[in-house]
């Protein structure tokens, strides 16, 4: 895939110049509420999940803050438990699932030689939808009884004792498993039905084929998720009895559903990063991927097992022993595909001739702390094991090491490796590697402390805890507001670019990066592709 | 602290069961494989990382897949796997077999405390509530946090050692967990949904644990202390509860007097109504509804009041108390209501006789 190159780049200019008035973006904010050009539906993706991941950090570190020591300073639980909840919800939904989003839609008809996004009016509406859930959560905490505090999980029956606040939650989450559902139809048809003459699909950089996977797997499990909040609706105000026993329906039903959702969602998340690693680390390699078929493979294989482990979330409600057995079996055997690809990555580095720009850090970075994760991921699928750690800090810290120093710092790399293809400056390197290293240190700071905790029995979504476990607790919070800090000079150095401060970039920065995007111009123009490059 | 968490620990618990102490042996076992591989691996990528540098003029290769190595890159992981399956399976199948127990604790989970009940053994009928004992003045940071903070409760699940106990556990209103770590037990107690786990302890003491699963404001709070004693103990214990048991059986079909009410009453809402509607009656704003001044059941004709009480508020966190508490205890609480923070009996009904409650239960 990665010896790909355009044939021939046909001339961008236009034979009528009275369409090309046309074809040029809006002026003022009608570009922005009309858009359909898939760069700025992009960029409005990429800029609404950094406002969000401000606002579930700002959320983390209100958490942080009450647990820097034993007793109650700050919050009370009820506030608390609002915070740990919104936290993950904001974070999942309105952070990490719409930025990438927003780099498949910047990035998918770049590299594939596509003109636009497929469907581009669906494409504004899927994006216009994100602002109202982004409402819905926020002002739920200013309602009668405060936001959903009943944990993103969202379980059954105390769920159903939430106020008002549960219901924005449940309206948002329709909302936004909308707005997926049409961005994954989006990828899906584009990259299925539009890619330029020559570009099989073996031939696709890995981004596309993580986005193409992931997008089916949306496909799939939202309309569960939306089927299971659904359910609390309806036992929430309509009388009926989906998850209460009482009246003859079951509470454990509500986590297989979730769970039938929930972990699919976790591959969502890592997916797409695993497709921007595997750009970016063979560009600054300047190697070809090593395994491109097995990496491809490795990436179908976690997808179709992510449907057949559901209930390892479950070990401690309870299962029977065969049950239990099947799930610590299958969910053991995800980390075989998910070993390929960090070989993979490693033999890619391997015998190259590496330099060490910020995006290669932040792929490094990537690779070396989402394998930490994964080993967890490993000790937490065997079940008697996961008895000790469930619903502990043990679980907080495993997870946090694959959703931020995975998709996190994932994103990062990405960015910073086509933040010159979409502003037509380079940002500055000295600050990007401080970046790098400030958020990789603090990273570890705030979170192995937790892995300790929750070995040592400290229960998860406590707002209070016992006196031995404070030191650790204060590391952690010392490190969560140093990591918080650390994100100001991303924000900084994203103004600089957006404003073009910067040293203008030419159309291929980086001496080992291949693929169509970087036979475009820098910043890459409004309409690209409009004639299909031909791919040898 | 003995039997809770040490300061600053590192690892698991080895813990007073055999269970506890093969699953920190498993723990340590994957834990030590992954580290090999994680050194195997990231070795090879700082050794690149040195000498695969360009500034070193290292000129890239043009490999760019090996049949060979990916095969065995597949399958070596999958034989690791299988060495980890095997002990986790002995350990799995022994954790489930909940057969041939010396003794059956029924587990209640309510927000926010643990019920037990001996369902067979020398102590068959006991049942009481365990609270919290950590005073409030601590968790405020008013007091020194002592070294049981957040960890002890009022009354203990007492159990022989050495004795197969079989826990089975329910719940009352929303999903709790109960957790003992030095067990190696963790279980959720689901309402309307029987659970059941087990443990035996070979070394008599106190050991802690508290809730695993989010249940509410207070899910930090109501803690799990369990205390292992020698057979003999046990029995003499058990003997004494059973004892008390008979002498505290209150009578419905007695009148009581007001003063009586009140003094009962006061005890019983600390124990069962103070974590919402608060020790000063306020409850909490929009959350929780004021019992002073609350003229709407309080300060009304004794049949609401009751009927909230036994039968609870469907849809809000407002439980049935008809299991929980007999007709004393509700006349009781009721008339202390009707008396407390300002109320001073102004409504209707100010006394609730246990009869009353007999009849609309």
């Amino acid at each position: 895939m990665s010896s790909v190159t355009a044939g021939h780049v046909p001339p961008t200019t236009h034979d009528h110049d009275h369409d090309h008035a046309h074809h040029g973006p809006e002026k003022g904010w009608r570009r922005w509420v009309f858009a359909t050009n898939h760069k700025d539906i992009g960029t409005m993706y990429l800029v609404f999940s950094l406002a969000m991941l401000l606002e579930g950090g700002v959320l983390a570190l209100l958490l942080r803050t009450e647990l820097f020591a034993p007793g109650l300073q700050f919050f009370q639980p009820e506030l608390f438990n609002q915070f740990t909840t919104m936290h993950g919800l904001i974070m999942i939904f309105g952070s990490i699932m719409p930025a990438f989003v927003g780099f498949a839609n910047w990035m998918i008809p770049l590299q594939i030689g596509a003109s636009d996004m497929a469907f581009a009016r669906m494409n504004n509406f899927s994006f216009w939808l994100l602002p109202i859930g982004a409402i819905l959560f926020t002002t739920s905490f200013f309602v009668p009884g405060g936001a959903n505090a009943a944990g993103w999980t969202m379980y059954a029956p105390l769920s159903l004792q939430m106020g008002p606040g549960m219901d924005f939650t449940i309206f948002a989450v329709h909302i936004l498993g909308a707005s997926s559902i049409m961005g994954a139809i989006n990828i899906i048809v584009t990259i299925l039905n539009m890619r330029a003459p020559g570009m099989t699909l073996m031939k696709m950089p890995l981004f596309c084929w993580t986005w193409l996977i992931t997008a089916y797997l949306l496909l799939a499990i939202m309309p569960v998720l939306a089927a299971a909040v659904t359910m609390l609706l309806t036992d929430r105000h309509f009388g009926t009895a989906f998850f209460n026993a009482a009246a003859g329906g079951d509470p454990v039903l509500y986590q297989h559903i979730f769970w039938f959702f929930g972990h699919p969602e976790v591959y969502v998340m890592i997916l797409p990063a695993f497709g921007i690693i595997s750009s970016v680390v063979p560009a600054f390699s300047r190697k070809p991927l090593f395994g491109y078929a097995s990496m491809v493979y490795a990436t179908a294989a976690i997808a179709i097992l992510s449907f057949l482990v559901w209930a390892h979330h479950m070990f401690a409600t309870g299962m029977s022993t065969t049950s239990q057995l099947y799930f610590m079996y299958a969910t053991m055997l995800i980390s075989i595909p998910t070993g390929v690809k960090v070989f993979n990555w490693v033999a890619t580095m391997w015998r190259g001739s590496l330099t060490f720009e910020t995006p290669m850090l932040f792929a490094i970075g990537f690779i070396f702390v989402f394998t930490i994760g994964g080993f967890t991921g490993l000790i937490l699928s065997v079940a008697p094991v996961d008895i000790q750690v469930h619903d502990t800090y043990y679980v907080i810290a495993h997870f946090h090491y694959v959703m931020v120093a995975g998709s996190l710092f994932g994103m990062y790399s990405g960015a910073y490796y086509w933040l010159p293809k979409w502003t037509g400056v380079m940002y500055d390197e000295k600050l990007g590697r401080m970046h790098f290293w400030s958020s990789m240190i603090s990273f570890n700071i705030t979170f192995f402390p937790m892995h300790f905790l929750g070995l040592a029995g400290m229960p998860r979504r406590y707002a209070d805890y016992a006196a031995q476990f404070t030191d650790f607790n204060m590391v952690a919070t010392i490190g969560a507001f140093w990591f918080g800090l650390s994100q100001l000079i991303f924000i900084w150095l994203v103004i600089k670019a957006a404003r073009k401060i910067g040293e203008p970039a030419p159309a291929q920065p980086w001496e080992g990066a291949t693929g169509l995007e970087w036979t475009v111009p820098s910043p890459a123009p409004f309409h690209t592709f409009e004639t299909p490059p031909v791919v040898k | 602290m003995p039997g809770g968490p040490q300061v600053n620990q590192l690892n698991l618990h080895r813990g007073v069961t055999q269970i506890a102490s093969d699953i920190m042996d498993l723990h340590s076992f994957l834990l030590v494989i992954c580290t090999l591989i994680f050194i195997g691996v990231f070795g090879v990528m700082v050794y690149s990382i040195v000498k695969h540098r360009k500034s070193k003029g290292a000129v890239p290769a043009t490999f760019h897949e090996n049949v060979g190595v990916e095969i065995a890159w597949t399958v070596i992981p999958f034989l690791i796997i299988i060495s980890m399956a095997v002990p986790a399976t002995r350990a799995v199948v022994a954790m489930k077999d909940t057969s041939n127990a010396d003794l059956t604790v029924l587990v209640t989970g309510y927000q926010w405390k643990w019920g037990y009940e001996y369902l067979d053994g020398p102590a068959q009928g006991v049942k009481f509530l365990a609270n919290l004992s950590t005073p409030r003045d601590q968790i405020d940071g008013k007091a020194p946090k002592s070294d049981t903070y957040l960890i002890e409760t009022d009354r203990h699940l007492v159990v022989p050692v050495n004795k197969k106990v079989r826990v089975v556990l329910t719940a009352n209103d929303v999903i709790h967990s109960w957790m003992v770590p030095q067990f190696g037990v963790k279980q959720d107690a689901m309402p309307g949904v029987l659970r059941e786990t087990w443990f035996r302890a070979t070394k008599a003491g106190t050991y802690r644990g508290q809730c695993a699963e989010l249940c509410g404001k207070d899910h930090a709070f109501m803690p799990i202390v369990v205390e292992v004693m020698e057979q003999a103990d046990y029995e003499k214990w058990a003997t004494e509860q059973r004892q008390a048991l008979q002498a505290a059986a209150d009578d419905p079909t007695k009148t009581y007097e007001l003063e009586e009410l009140r003094a009962r009453g006061e005890k019983v809402y600390a124990a069962n109504c103070i974590a919402c509607h608060q020790a000063n009656g306020q409850g909490l704003p929009n959350t929780f509804p004021a019992l002073a001044g609350n003229e709407k059941v309080v300060l009304a004709p004794m049949k609401e009041q009751i009927e909230v009480i036994l039968n609870g508020r469907p849809g809000t966190a407002m439980a049935p108390f008809r299991d929980l508490l007999n007709d004393v205890e509700i006349a009781a609480v009721a008339t202390y209501t009707r008396h407390a923070w300002g109320n001073n009996g102004k409504g209707p009904d100010p006394i609730v006789q246990p009869s009353d409650v007999t009849a609309l239960r």
